[in-house]
C-alpha cells in the first residue's frame, strides 16, 4: 500500500469512498507520522490520538451506513486558535495556561459535522502575532524545506506555521489555519502549500480566538488548490452567532478548480514591486503572467497607489484591536494567574509574565494609539487609509477579474534570523495585508523553486466574495506550473 | 399654580445658586441581556445568570438583542427625542474584575437616541422643562462583593452584560428638589413605557448628578451662550438610588463647593460618592486620575441601522405617557393642571384615581384622592400600594355622599372608619347609623323644640333681618342646634330649609 500520508485530500477521499483504505487505516498513518517528525517540526502542541482514532471508528461506520459526510473520515490538524471542546486551546500563549474549551469554534464544529477526524492542535505565533512562528509559547515551529545542500533550519512562516509544516510534511491531509495579515498566506507560500484567506465574513469568527475582529479570518492550507476547495466549502457558513459573518450565497469552489481562465483578465498592480525585492522573485511573478497569457488571460497593469499606506495602517488597526480583545486574559476567570500585593499588582504579573514579548510590544503599541490624544493622528488616520486602500482595490476591480501578486518578498527566512528586528519581520507582510484591510480573498499558491531549492508563492486577489476567481486563477497556476516538488524528509 | 424660583444658597460672600445636570441608568426590561443569551431574572444564585460570552471566554462575540434595542427606541420615544437611525457600539476600555471583557460594550459617539425634552411637575407645584442630551445603550458590569471576607474580593456576574439606558439630561436642574423631581418623572415614563421596571432598591434605576455652583446670572448666561464656564466647575456623583439621597447628596455637596470657593480654594473637578451614613460626599477619583477609556468602535458589532418604517410601528404602538395622561385627566375629569401632572405622574396613583373617578365626579374624586387619602399616606409615611382604603371603597364613600346618604363631613369620619379596618363604607354607615336624616318630619320636630326652647335667638334673628341681613348669623347658631341634636345627621340642607321657613326669613 502506498504512504497514506502522501496522499492529496481529494484522493484519499476518493479511496476512503471507494473503501481502498478505511479512516482508522489513515488515521493511524498519520499518528506514526507525527509521532516521528514532532519532536523535529513541533507542528503539533497537542496530539490527540485517541479522540483520533474514536473519530475515524465512527467515521467509518457512518461509511458503512452509507452517511458519509463531505470530509468523512479525514484526518485533519487544528490550528490552536480554535477552541475545541475538552481539547487545550491556548493559542500557543502561556496566559490560557490549560484552558480547555466547553464549547467548540464554528468553523471546526462544520468540519465534525462533516465527519472530519481531529488529529491534533496545531503550533501557531502566540495569539497569531508572528510571521515566523517563533513568538509560541511552545516553540517555534521548524520548516520542512531547507536549503539546497544547507541543513539551516528555517522557519515556516507565521503565524500559522504549525499548519503549514504539518501540511508540507504530511502530518495531516489538511489544517486549519487562520488570516489576520497574511498567516494563511504567508507559510503556505513559505512551505510550498496552498492558502487561502476567504471574503472577510465568510468564515465564522465564533469560538476562534481572536487577535484583530475586524481583519482576522480563517482558512485553509493544504495540498492543492482543489483540497483548499474542499476545505473552504465546509469551514465557511453564515453563523447567527457572529455579527460579521456573511449571509451571502456560498458556491461549491472546486467547481472552478480546473475552469478555463480564458478570457479573464488579471491585473499586475505595479505598487507590488517594491525595492530590493530578490531576482527570484521578480522572475516567478514574470512567469506567473506568462502562464496566465499563454491560458488565454488578459494582463493588465494596474495601480493601487494607497499600497504603500497599508503597512504602517495595518500596524495600527491590528495592534489597536488586540490591546482589546486581548484585555480579558487577566488571571481572573481562567488561565493563569500570578499573584501580587494588590489587584494592579495582579494584573501586571500576570499579563507580564503571561504574554511573550511580541504580544506584549503590540499590546502597547495598540493602547498607545487609542490613547486620547493619539487616537486621531493613528486609529482614526488608519481607519481612512483602509477606506482608500478599499476604494483602491475597488477601483481596479471596475476593470479587472483578478490580481496577481507575489505572495511574500522572500523565501523561508532562518530561524532567529529577524527575531531581533521587528521592522524586518513586519515586512513578511507588505504583499498579503492589504487583502485583509480591504476584506478581500487572497489565495497562496507554489509555482516553483527559488535559486536555493526553497518553494515560492504566488498570490490570486479576488473581489469581494470571489473566492471563485481566486481559485480558478490559482488552479491555472498550479496546472501550468507544474509544481510538484516536496521536501526531502529529513526528520524522523 | 407657582412660579419657579430659583433655589438659593447664602454663602458668606452672597448668594449662590446650583445647577446640574444628570445620568440616569436604566437597566432595559428584557429577557435576555444586551448581547448574549443569558437571562436577566433577579435573585439568581451568583454567577448563574452567566453565558460564555459574560464571562468573555476565548473566541465569544456579541451579538445584539433586538428587543433592547426596541425598548430603547420605545424610550427614546417617549422622551421626545429623535431617534437616530444609524448608530454604534464603541468599547471603553478598562481593567477591573467585574468586567470580564476589560471593556464595557457602550455608544460613546453615535447613541440610538437624541436630544429630547420632558416636562417635569416639581413637588412646590410648577412644572419646568428639562432637555434630554442623549440615550444610549450599554452592558452592564458584574458584582464585586467586598464584605464577605476580609482579604478576597468576591465577583457575582450575573448582571455582567445586562442591558442598561444611559438617559443623560442637560444641566437644566436647579435643585435638589428639582432632581427628585426629574427622577420621578423620568421613572413614570420608564414605567408607563414598560422599558424599565424603575426598581431603584434593586439599583435597576440609579443616577449620577453632576453638581456646579455658580453666582446668580450664571445660569441665565449659560442657557443664552452655552458656554458651560458659567456654571462652574462640577462634580460627578456616583450611582445614587434614592429620592431622598440625591436631594441630601446635592444639599451637601452644593455647600462644599461653596465654602471651598468662599475660602479660595476653588473646586476640583472629580468623582464623588455619598455616603448614606454620614450624610457627606468623599472623593473616589480625582480628574486627573480619570482612565483613559481608549473608546474605539468595536469591530464585533456592526453599526445599527434602523428602520423608519419599524420606528414609526413602534410609535404607533406606544402605550398612554403620564402627559398624554395628564391631558386626559384635564379634559376627561376637569382636574387642574397641577393636580392632573401629580397623579399622573405615578401610575399608581393615577390608576387609583382613575378607579375612584370613573364614572363619578372627577373635581370630588380629585379631592378625596389627592387630600384625603394622598394627605393621609404621606403623614403616616406610606406608599399608595399600602393604602388601607382601597379605590373601591373610597369611591363607595363618594356614591354615599353623592346620594345624599351621608355628609362630607361624616364621610370623614366613614373615610376614618375604613382606614382602621372597620369595613367597608355603606357597611359602616349602617352599622353605626350614620345615615344622613333627610326625613322633613324628623327634621321639623328638631327644629321645632328648639326654637321653642330658645325664644332669645329667635329675637336675635328677628333683628337681625330687620336691619336687613338677607342670612342672619344667628341662624348659624341654629343649624348647629340642629345639627348637633341629629348627631349630625340631618341633611344640612334640609335643616336650612326648614329653618328658614318656621323663622320666616
Amino acid at each position: 500500500m502506498t504512504d497514506l500520508t502522501k496522499m492529496t485530500l481529494s484522493d484519499a477521499l476518493d479511496g476512503l469512498e471507494a473503501k481502498t483504505f478505511s479512516s482508522v487505516e489513515i488515521t493511524e498513518a498519520f499518528i506514526s507520522a507525527i509521532e516521528g517528525a514532532n519532536s523535529s517540526l513541533n507542528a503539533y502542541v497537542v496530539q490527540t490520538p485517541e479522540k483520533a482514532l474514536e473519530m475515524a471508528k465512527a467515521s467509518d461506520e457512518r461509511r458503512a451506513r452509507g452517511e458519509a459526510g463531505i470530509l468523512d473520515g479525514a484526518p485533519l490538524g487544528i490550528k490552536d486558535l480554535f477552541c475545541t471542546e475538552g481539547v487545550r486551546t491556548t493559542a500557543c500563549s502561556h496566559i490560557l495556561g490549560e484552558f480547555t474549551p466547553t464549547y467548540e469554534s464554528t468553523v471546526t464544529a462544520n468540519l465534525w459535522r462533516e465527519g472530519a477526524v481531529m488529529l491534533g492542535k496545531l503550533n501557531m505565533d502566540e495569539f497569531a502575532m508572528g510571521s515566523s512562528n517563533e513568538t509560541s509559547y511552545y516553540g517555534n515551529v521548524v520548516n520542512p524545506w531547507r536549503r539546497n545542500g544547507g541543513n539551516a533550519e528555517l522557519t515556516p512562516g507565521g503565524s500559522s506555521g504549525g499548519s503549514a509544516s504539518a501540511v508540507a510534511a504530511d502530518l495531516c491531509l489538511a489544517a486549519t489555519a487562520s488570516d489576520t495579515g497574511g498567516s494563511i498566506r504567508q507559510p503556505a507560500a513559505f512551505t510550498g502549500t496552498v492558502g487561502i484567506k476567504p471574503t472577510y465574513g465568510r468564515a465564522s469568527r465564533y469560538g476562534m480566538v481572536a487577535f484583530a475582529s475586524s481583519l482576522d479570518q480563517a482558512g485553509p492550507i493544504a495540498k492543492s488548490v482543489k483540497d483548499a476547495a474542499i476545505m473552504l466549502n465546509v469551514m465557511c457558513s453564515h453563523d447567527n452567532k457572529d455579527s460579521t459573518s456573511l449571509n451571502a450565497e456560498q458556491p461549491d469552489w472546486t467547481k472552478s478548480v480546473g475552469k478555463p481562465v480564458k478570457g479573464m483578465k488579471i491585473g499586475i498592480p505595479k505598487e507590488y514591486r517594491v525595492d530590493g525585492m530578490p531576482e527570484d522573485i521578480e522572475k516567478l511573478w514574470q512567469q506567473g503572467i506568462d502562464w496566465l497569457k499563454a491560458a488565454g488571460c488578459e494582463i493588465v497593469d494596474v495601480s493601487l497607489p494607497h499600497t504603500k499606506y497599508a503597512l504602517p495602517a495595518y500596524y495600527i488597526v491590528a495592534p489597536a484591536e488586540a490591546s482589546s480583545n486581548l484585555a480579558r486574559y487577566d488571571g481572573m476567570r481562567y488561565g493563569v494567574r500570578q499573584d501580587g500585593q494588590d489587584l494592579n499588582d495582579v494584573y501586571s504579573n500576570t499579563r507580564a509574565q503571561g504574554f511573550g514579548a511580541e504580544v506584549r510590544r503590540r499590546l502597547m503599541i495598540g493602547t498607545y494609539v487609542l490613547s486620547a490624544g493619539y487616537y486621531d493622528a493613528y486609529y482614526l488616520k488608519a481607519q481612512k487609509v483602509r477606506t482608500k486602500i478599499l476604494q483602491d482595490f475597488q477601483t481596479v476591480f471596475e476593470e479587472v477579474d483578478a490580481l496577481l501578486t507575489p505572495t511574500c518578498p522572500s523565501a523561508a527566512f532562518a530561524l532567529g534570523e529577524r527575531h531581533d528586528d521587528p521592522i524586518a519581520m513586519y515586512l513578511n507582510d507588505v504583499f498579503t495585508v492589504t487583502a485583509n484591510l480591504a476584506g478581500l480573498p487572497g489565495i497562496s499558491v507554489p509555482v516553483s523553486l527559488d535559486n536555493n531549492g526553497l518553494p515560492l508563492g504566488l498570490q490570486v486577489i479576488g473581489k469581494a466574495l470571489d473566492e471563485a476567481s481566486c481559485f480558478q486563477v490559482a488552479a491555472e497556476l498550479e496546472t501550468a506550473s507544474g509544481f510538484s516538488s516536496k521536501p526531502s524528509a529529513w526528520w524522523g | 399654580m407657582t412660579d419657579r424660583t430659583p433655589y438659593i444658597l447664602e454663602g458668606e460672600t452672597g448668594d449662590w445658586e446650583v445647577v446640574m445636570g444628570l445620568e440616569v441608568h436604566a437597566q432595559v426590561a428584557s429577557q435576555a441581556k444586551l448581547f448574549s443569551g443569558a437571562p436577566t431574572a433577579f435573585g439568581a444564585d451568583p454567577n448563574c445568570n452567566v453565558s460564555l460570552v459574560d464571562a468573555a471566554l476565548p473566541g465569544m462575540l456579541p451579538v445584539i438583542n433586538k428587543g433592547c434595542v426596541e425598548q430603547a427606541v420605545k424610550t427614546g420615544l417617549g422622551l421626545n427625542a429623535q431617534v437616530n437611525l444609524w448608530s454604534r457600539f464603541d468599547r471603553k476600555n478598562y481593567f477591573y474584575p467585574d468586567l470580564p471583557q476589560g471593556y464595557q460594550i457602550s455608544q460613546f459617539q453615535f447613541p440610538i437616541i437624541g436630544e429630547g425634552e420632558i416636562e417635569v411637575e416639581s413637588d412646590d407645584g410648577y412644572s419646568f422643562t428639562v432637555g434630554i442630551e442623549r440615550l444610549h445603550l450599554e452592558q452592564d458590569a458584574g458584582k464585586s462583593i467586598h464584605d464577605l471576607d476580609p482579604s478576597s474580593t468576591y465577583v457575582d456576574l450575573n448582571r455582567s452584560g445586562v442591558a442598561l439606558m444611559e438617559i443623560v439630561s442637560k444641566p437644566h436642574i436647579r435643585s435638589p428638589q428639582e432632581a427628585a423631581a426629574y427622577v420621578k418623572k423620568l421613572r413614570a415614563i420608564l414605567i408607563a413605557l414598560e422599558t424599565c421596571d424603575g426598581d431603584m432598591e434593586k439599583g435597576n434605576l440609579r443616577a449620577d448628578v453632576n453638581v456646579s455652583v455658580c453666582r446668580p446670572g450664571g445660569y441665565d448666561k449659560f442657557r443664552e451662550t452655552g458656554d458651560f464656564s458659567h456654571l462652574g466647575t462640577r462634580c460627578e456623583l456616583k450611582n445614587m438610588n434614592s429620592y431622598r439621597f440625591i436631594q441630601q447628596a446635592i444639599e451637601y455637596e452644593a455647600n462644599r463647593q461653596i465654602e471651598l470657593i468662599e475660602s479660595g480654594k476653588g473646586v476640583d473637578q472629580e468623582t464623588r460618592l455619598f455616603d448614606t451614613t454620614t450624610g457627606e460626599t468623599r472623593s473616589m477619583r480625582s480628574k486627573e486620575d480619570a482612565h483613559d477609556y481608549r473608546y474605539f468602535p468595536d469591530p464585533d458589532l456592526l453599526p445599527l441601522e434602523l428602520q423608519q418604517d419599524w420606528v414609526d410601528q413602534i410609535r404607533v404602538n406606544l402605550p398612554e405617557l403620564p402627559d398624554q395622561k395628564k391631558e386626559r385627566f384635564i379634559s376627561d375629569y376637569g382636574l387642574t393642571p397641577y393636580d392632573a401632572g401629580v397623579l399622573a405622574a405615578d401610575y399608581e396613583k393615577a390608576d387609583y384615581f382613575e378607579a375612584v373617578a370613573k364614572g363619578r365626579d372627577g373635581k370630588m374624586a380629585v379631592n378625596w384622592v389627592a387630600n384625603e387619602l394622598f394627605g393621609r399616606l404621606n403623614k403616616e409615611d406610606l406608599e399608595i400600594g399600602d393604602s388601607p382604603v382601597s379605590a373601591v371603597h373610597l369611591g363607595e364613600l363618594l356614591d354615599l355622599i353623592k346620594s345624599g346618604d351621608i355628609s362630607g363631613k361624616i364621610a370623614k369620619t366613614v373615610f376614618d372608619k375604613v382606614w382602621n379596618g372597620e369595613g367597608a363604607p355603606a357597611e359602616i354607615v349602617e352599622k353605626d347609623g350614620l345615615k344622613q336624616v333627610s326625613d322633613t318630619g324628623a327634621i321639623e320636630k328638631i327644629v321645632d323644640d328648639i326654637i321653642a326652647a330658645n325664644p332669645s335667638q329667635v329675637e336675635q334673628v328677628q333683628a337681625q333681618k330687620a336691619e336687613g341681613h338677607a342670612k342672619p348669623k344667628a341662624l348659624g347658631w341654629f343649624v348647629g342646634q340642629v345639627m348637633k341634636a341629629s348627631q349630625g345627621k340631618a341633611n344640612p340642607q334640609a335643616v336650612n330649609e326648614i329653618l328658614k321657613a318656621k323663622l320666616d326669613l
